[in-house]
């Protein structure tokens, strides 16, 4: 399914609707980062990657796309279930006992579209790395995405594969930082400073790229620009502004919604927010 | 007892690098990676005739096992080579998130285990990490005994669909069984059939069985020998179908006496057949400096603890 502009945009405030709804179900999980990231992956999957719903784990072929902030899995299931990976009715499992749906997403249960669990920050880089060097194995030209947190980066196993990815020309992988300045005790730059995250990918080797998160338009463009890019030996890398909980007026910008669900009057102000497009499940 | 002899010695991890190198030509979706420790894992026959098939990650474990899960997605089968120290504890959230849980095709190979790497001291000498992969779901643990047997795990795991756990060492100890052995992973080798003690050994501590099973039968004492070199899933039925006829129990490896073969082998029997039972094993303690053979004698791992523990346990039958 490829959708113009327009339609994405439709779509991005339906996975909005349907992750405040996720969360308000079970009184948990991570709205924040979840509503920020909406934007970027309603791109990737409606737009940019060539995937299959039907679901194959090993991918050969289909560009394929990792998680590893995996506690913004509410994003990740909706985007999936529109795409058409699993039924959309089965979102309301979400956190749920014998659900699919864990609180962070794991192939343990089965559940189409995931290939690796995450939650545990700081792995997905390695594992995606793993995945496109599989793909030049293969002689298989498609691609590799990944999306990262910017707080998860103060885990140190990310710069042990971004040392590895250009060295080893690894360029067809394009990463993309969620860079929203916000971690769970506050903003990034009071608990640890990430400084220029620019000077440090260049430095290891990446090509890099800037890009608005929150923008329907530039980021789809940002993407086709990062397609462009790859195949030149360098693995790309998009510090993607962002901000947490983008589409709720009293969400935005603020690390107090990274972990917590709105009650039933803020669900309500947030719907109005954001129109039904797609239809709620 | 039986006879056992051996013309030769070898380091079991030569035994896996041989294996390595007969895997990747019966399957070419095998590939190997190592954290710079090709000469110590005996990687560089796999290198050399698979060079694009190899994947050099620099001193980064982490890293290499995250790697390694993602190649299985692309269908690859792929072989990650360290010391057992940074093969487990250093990369355990790794293991535990990108490969078990994940339910990757991954084969943790781990040379350099217990404390008979010798000289490196206890920084190298890990003596958890059959506890730390035993107890990750879906986690396969082997612990072959010599090298035969290495590389006949070797080629059996590259064809076993799941996480393994393959653990060796660096010591030269005797070749005893059979070249070209079919291995089944998870069915335990009956070494020496006999009546008054079980023996269930792992690792080159068989060899010592078979020294301390040799020194006993001279004693009019009928020993049992049961190599387990399959930790996980421990083959149960044999030993139950041993203890059954024996009434006690030595077990033998080169690990914590917390978290090894013996805890595995008390629990089964704790639940099923209540049984008197010795371990030789390490006392919860780290090893030190030293060379292999002192190693043994200091930390009681060689074939006079285990005839001191065999004439102990069938005191308190």
């Amino acid at each position: 399914m490829t959708l113009e502009i327009s339609d994405l945009k439709r779509m991005a405030s339906q996975v909005r609707r349907d992750i405040l709804r996720m969360v308000y179900d079970c009184q948990s999980g991570h709205p924040g980062g979840s509503l920020g990231c909406t934007d970027y992956l309603v791109a990737l999957y409606f737009k940019i990657m060539k995937h299959d719903p039907s679901f194959n784990m090993n991918g050969v072929g289909e560009d394929l796309f990792f998680l590893s902030n995996g506690h913004i899995s509410p994003v990740f299931y909706s985007t999936l279930a529109r795409a058409g990976y699993f039924d959309i009715a089965e979102l309301k499992t979400f956190r749920k006992l014998n659900s699919r749906l864990q609180g962070h997403p794991t192939t343990h249960e089965h559940l189409p579209g995931i290939r690796i669990a995450s939650g545990s920050l700081g792995q997905g880089m390695s594992v995606a790395i793993g995945a496109a060097l599989a793909k030049k194995m293969n002689n298989d030209n498609s691609l590799v995405f990944t999306l990262h947190g910017d707080g998860e980066l103060q885990e140190g196993q990310n710069w042990e594969a971004a040392m590895f990815a250009p060295h080893n020309k690894v360029d067809n992988l394009i990463c993309a930082i969620d860079v929203n300045g916000q971690q769970i005790d506050g903003p990034t730059d009071k608990i640890l400073n990430l400084l220029s995250l620019e000077a440090k990918f260049l430095a290891f080797g990446w090509e890099v790229m800037h890009a608005e998160g929150n923008d329907m338009e530039k980021i789809v463009a940002a993407l086709e620009e990062a397609k462009s890019k790859t195949g030149n030996g360098k693995p790309i890398m998009i510090l993607m502004k962002t901000e947490m909980g983008k589409g709720v007026d009293f969400m935005e910008g603020s690390h107090k919604w990274h972990g917590i669900a709105p009650n039933e009057q803020q669900l309500a102000d947030a719907f109005t927010q954001l129109e039904e497009t797609y239809g709620d499940y | 007892m039986k006879k056992y002899t051996y013309t030769e010695s070898k380091d079991t991890r030569s035994g896996f690098g041989a294996g390595l190198l007969e895997a990747g030509r019966k399957n070419d979706q095998v590939v190997a990676l190592c954290a710079d420790l090709i000469g110590s894992l005996k990687m560089g026959d796999f290198i050399k005739e698979f060079p694009d098939r190899f994947v050099q990650v620099g001193i980064a474990e982490a890293n290499m096992i995250g790697i390694a899960a993602g190649l299985t997605i692309g269908g690859k089968i792929p072989f990650t080579g360290t010391f057992a120290n940074f093969s487990t504890g250093r990369v355990y959230d790794q293991i535990r998130q990108s490969v078990a849980y994940s339910d990757k095709n991954v084969k943790i190979c781990a040379s350099h285990a217990g404390l008979t790497l010798g000289e490196d001291g206890a920084t190298h000498q890990i003596l958890e990490d059959i506890g730390l992969m035993k107890m990750l779901p879906g986690m396969t643990v082997i612990n072959p005994c010599d090298y035969n047997q290495t590389k006949a795990a070797t080629l059996a795991i590259a064809e076993f669909e799941g996480p393994v756990y393959l653990r060796f060492g660096r010591p030269v100890v005797p070749i005893f069984t059979a070249p070209d052995q079919k291995f089944e992973i998870g069915k335990a080798w009956m070494v020496n059939e006999g009546a008054d003690v079980s023996i269930f050994a792992t690792g080159h501590l068989v060899w010592e069985a078979i020294l301390a099973g040799e020194i006993l039968a001279e004693e009019g004492i009928d020993v049992e020998i049961i190599n387990i070199h399959t930790i996980k899933p421990l083959d149960e039925e044999a030993v139950l179908k041993s203890v059954r006829k024996t009434g006690c129990v030595v077990s033998c490896e080169e690990h914590n006496r917390y978290g090894g073969m013996g805890e595995s082998i008390a629990q089964l029997l704790a639940t099923h057949l209540p049984t008197p039972m010795e371990f030789v094993a390490v006392n919860d303690s780290f090893g030190e400096s030293g060379t292999p053979a002192e190693l043994m004698k200091k930390y009681g791992l060689d074939s006079s603890n285990i005839v001191a523990a065999v004439k102990k346990v069938m005191k308190r039958k």
